[in-house]
């Protein structure tokens, strides 16, 4: 089974009415039978009345047979290696692999070489958009000049070329006084810092402390070094009233500080990684490298705590947490092996388990994966409703497959979801009402409207 | 002469301005107007403090303050001592009160002290029996600055109750910025302090500001623009990213500008650095920066002090009828 890029050079015009398709709105928390309608690139109606006496006439009709049709992915956390390392990952074939992976807008780690610390990288991010033209690209700047932790980077004047939001990647800041003025900073600018809340200086090991670490032998990063930084950011946000984000929340703990914090009127956002509800320790398995991940992969009840946390929102996003390494990077002993896995393709699959197995509602899923990062972002699309972008996912939720390495349009194969059985498939990929990725299976249905 | 008591309270010190009446400062300007027009005539000098020795202490590099101090007490007729700290005794480990008790020994009339620390210039008024005036201590006050701006405030606008005045750039280590919240608003100015969060001490709207962390906003409508110098050290990704970034936003250009009422004037307690916090064509716009006046103005405001301070026969402050 395989599927298209479509690669076009105009934008849509006129319009296209997506029919029979099962509507997911996140934010009226609905999923109903209806109709869509697309006018130059935006959404024009939706609804379960909406051509519901049949096909309209004049108007190019996609019937969508009774697939899913939600507003499209919006992954806020994406790795590439252009600039810097092209052999790993383009902008390119990420925009390939996000369109695949049914993600109609992504936000570009800082963590390249060289690092977006300056404005310039921030408006090269802009213009390779606009020229692969597939999934909308946006990039973060850089908190800290060369990612540090150490002096402020010129946030205001990469927010005034488009960086979205201010991010160290998978660096945390160390210092509690840099982290202080950062969050004070960034109000200048009503920018959103997003922090891995990892304690360095607790970090050194390969994968999560535990009983699994030390049958095989490997130094563990105990769940403790989360939650420190966790407790640590949310003083210092509570001193300086900023807007902090935490990435990849992995650990129970971490999600009983961050739920607390929440409760008690902070303006606090966290998102997770699919590894981190679908996986534990034990992938690590065999010293399987593509296990290796940053944060470590935890014990099963840290996963589980993460499952709740999606639940009860305190988890706000799910995030793909992008990053490809190469067989230089990963065919070595693990404690040598770079830590990472590419989850664009997978992003979507993976989290529908959390439907399957009755523990997320379709439209909260997508509230997760769509709404809630676009409205975070400040990013348009991620959400059905009258006039904004049509940037939208068509997927068929039972589909039954197996995820196969050799299948990714990714440049490198390092997924931890390798050979994972998963039930749900993006059928289309549609980007300002243009459809950027077909799969074949739907191809033909579209053909036959 | 006779000297007119205006009931003000004997002022032994000036340490800062927070405390000080609207009478005491309307007073201090008062005399300080007199002053002007003796700077600019040929002959400046009066024997008004004749025999009288000052005292320029001064424990962290000025030009500009400690010149300004000595020619008004020159102009008056004083004895003035400038110590230079850097060859001084307290670089070969004496202590603060060591240094204040040894010059008090010595009887002068008033001691001028600045000093890097906050507070030092108060804990050594209380170890001397002259008069003791502030010149800038550490983070906390530097009274005579704000006495200076208010006098050039009032001379072009006629008052100082009423306006709306906006301070912008690093509030935080900034002792001109404390010394003129406190006045402006004793006389009745609204005052507004303006500059990126990192650079804006915690709570300080508690001392009656308003908080803006944009030009756009905080500049809107002023009657008064007054810059501050924001220090090499600080710009280099410690409190802000960099000086381009500073300069982008937080630097006064004609754009921010237009913002402020259209005869809003501009000032700087100098030294500026030009580029970083304001632009050389407003700095040197004759219409709108008052900036040389400014220091013009502090030669009489300081003459004013000493004379209020130490130029009566008991040290008492008055204001001359």
């Amino acid at each position: 089974m395989s599927g298209n890029v479509v690669r076009s050079a105009a934008p849509h015009s006129g319009s296209t009415a997506y029919i029979n398709a099962r509507l997911v709105d996140p934010a009226a928390n609905r999923e109903y039978d209806g109709a869509l309608l697309i006018s130059d690139g935006k959404i024009a109606d939706f609804g379960p009345n909406l051509f519901a006496s049949g096909a309209p006439f004049g108007i190019h009709s996609i019937d969508c047979r009774g697939l899913y049709l939600a507003p499209g992915l919006v992954d806020t956390r994406v790795h590439t290696g252009e600039p810097g390392e092209e052999h790993k990952e383009t902008l390119d074939s990420a925009a390939v692999a996000a369109a695949a992976g049914g993600i109609t807008s992504m936000v570009l780690l800082p963590d390249n070489e060289p690092p977006f610390d300056d404005a310039s990288l921030i408006e090269f991010v802009a213009r390779r958009a606009r020229q692969i033209r597939l999934t909308n690209m946006y990039a973060y700047g850089a908190l800290t000049v060369g990612l540090e932790g150490k002096e402020l980077a010129e946030m205001g004047l990469m927010a005034e070329a488009g960086a979205v939001a201010f991010t160290d990647a998978d660096h945390a800041v160390a210092s509690a006084q840099v982290m202080r003025r950062a969050l004070y900073y960034a109000k200048a600018f009503d920018a959103l810092i997003v922090h891995l809340p990892q304690e360095p200086s607790l970090s050194g090991g390969h994968m999560s402390n535990g009983e699994v670490a030390t049958r095989l032998g490997l130094a563990g990063n105990p769940p403790l070094a989360e939650v420190m930084m966790v407790e640590r950011d949310v003083r210092l946000l509570e001193m300086s009233g900023g807007r902090l984000h935490l990435a990849k929340i992995s650990t129970a703990e971490s999600v009983q500080a961050i739920s607390t914090a929440k409760s008690r009127g902070l303006k606090i956002t966290c998102d997770t990684a699919p590894p981190y509800f679908a996986l534990n320790d034990l992938a690590v398995g065999d010293y399987r490298t593509f296990g290796k991940l940053v944060p470590p992969l935890r014990a099963e009840k840290d996963r589980l705590a993460i499952v709740e946390g999606l639940k009860d929102g305190t988890i706000d996003i799910i995030c793909s947490d992008h990053r490809p390494q190469d067989q230089d990077s990963k065919r070595v002993p693990f404690a040598q092996a770079e830590p990472g896995g590419i989850g664009l393709e997978t992003l979507l699959p993976v989290s529908l388990e959390l439907v399957h197995n009755k523990q997320l509602g379709l439209p909260q899923l997508f509230h997760r994966l769509s709404t809630a990062p676009a409205q975070l972002f400040g990013l348009p699309g991620g959400k059905l409703a009258k006039g904004a972008p049509a940037d939208l996912v068509v997927f068929d939720v039972q589909h039954a497959w197996k995820i196969d390495r050799a299948d990714f349009w990714s440049k490198t194969k390092n997924s931890p979801f390798d050979e994972r059985p998963v039930q749900g498939r993006v059928m289309a990929t549609i980007v300002g009402g243009r459809t950027i990725y077909r799969d074949d299976a739907f191809a033909k249905e579209a053909a036959t409207a | 002469m006779t000297r007119k008591r205006t009931g003000l309270p004997r002022l032994p010190h000036l340490l800062g301005i927070e405390g000080l009446s609207p009478e005491t400062i309307s007073g201090l300007l008062d005399l300080s107007e007199n002053y002007i027009d003796q700077n600019r005539s040929l002959d400046k000098r009066r024997d008004l403090l004749a025999g009288r020795t000052v005292i320029n202490l001064f424990f962290e590099n000025s030009t500009r303050t400690r010149t300004s101090f000595e020619v008004a007490a020159k102009r008056l007729g004083a004895d003035v001592i400038n110590m230079d700290v850097a060859t001084s005794s307290v670089r070969k480990g004496e202590t603060l009160l060591d240094t204040a008790m040894t010059l008090n020994a010595m009887r002068p009339d008033a001691i001028v002290v600045r000093h890097h620390e906050s507070g030092a210039v108060n804990l050594l008024s209380q170890k001397v029996n002259c008069t003791v005036i502030n010149a800038g201590d550490g983070q906390h006050e530097h009274p005579t600055q704000a006495l200076l701006d208010a006098l050039t405030i009032r001379r072009r606008r006629g008052r100082l109750q009423g306006l709306l005045v906006a301070i912008c750039g690093d509030i935080m280590h900034s002792r001109v910025a404390r010394s003129n919240i406190h006045l402006l608003q004793i006389m009745g100015a609204r005052v507004r302090v303006v500059g990126p969060p990192t650079l804006m001490p915690t709570d300080i709207e508690r001392m009656g500001v308003e908080v803006h962390y944009g030009m756009k906003s905080g500049l809107k409508d002023v009657d008064i623009v007054m810059m501050l110098r924001l220090q090499t050290e600080r710009m280099q990704g410690s409190f802000v990213p960099s000086i381009s970034e500073y300069f982008r936003f937080f630097g006064l250009d004609h754009e921010k500008l237009k913002l402020a009422k259209p005869d809003a004037l501009i000032m700087h307690p100098g030294p500026m650095n030009r580029g970083v916090e304001i632009d050389s064509e407003v700095a040197d716009d004759l219409d709108r920066s008052v900036i040389h006046e400014q220091v013009e103005m502090g030669v009489a405001v300081r003459m004013a002090c000493l004379e209020a301070l130490i130029g009566g026969r008991r040290n008492a402050i008055g204001a001359v009828a």
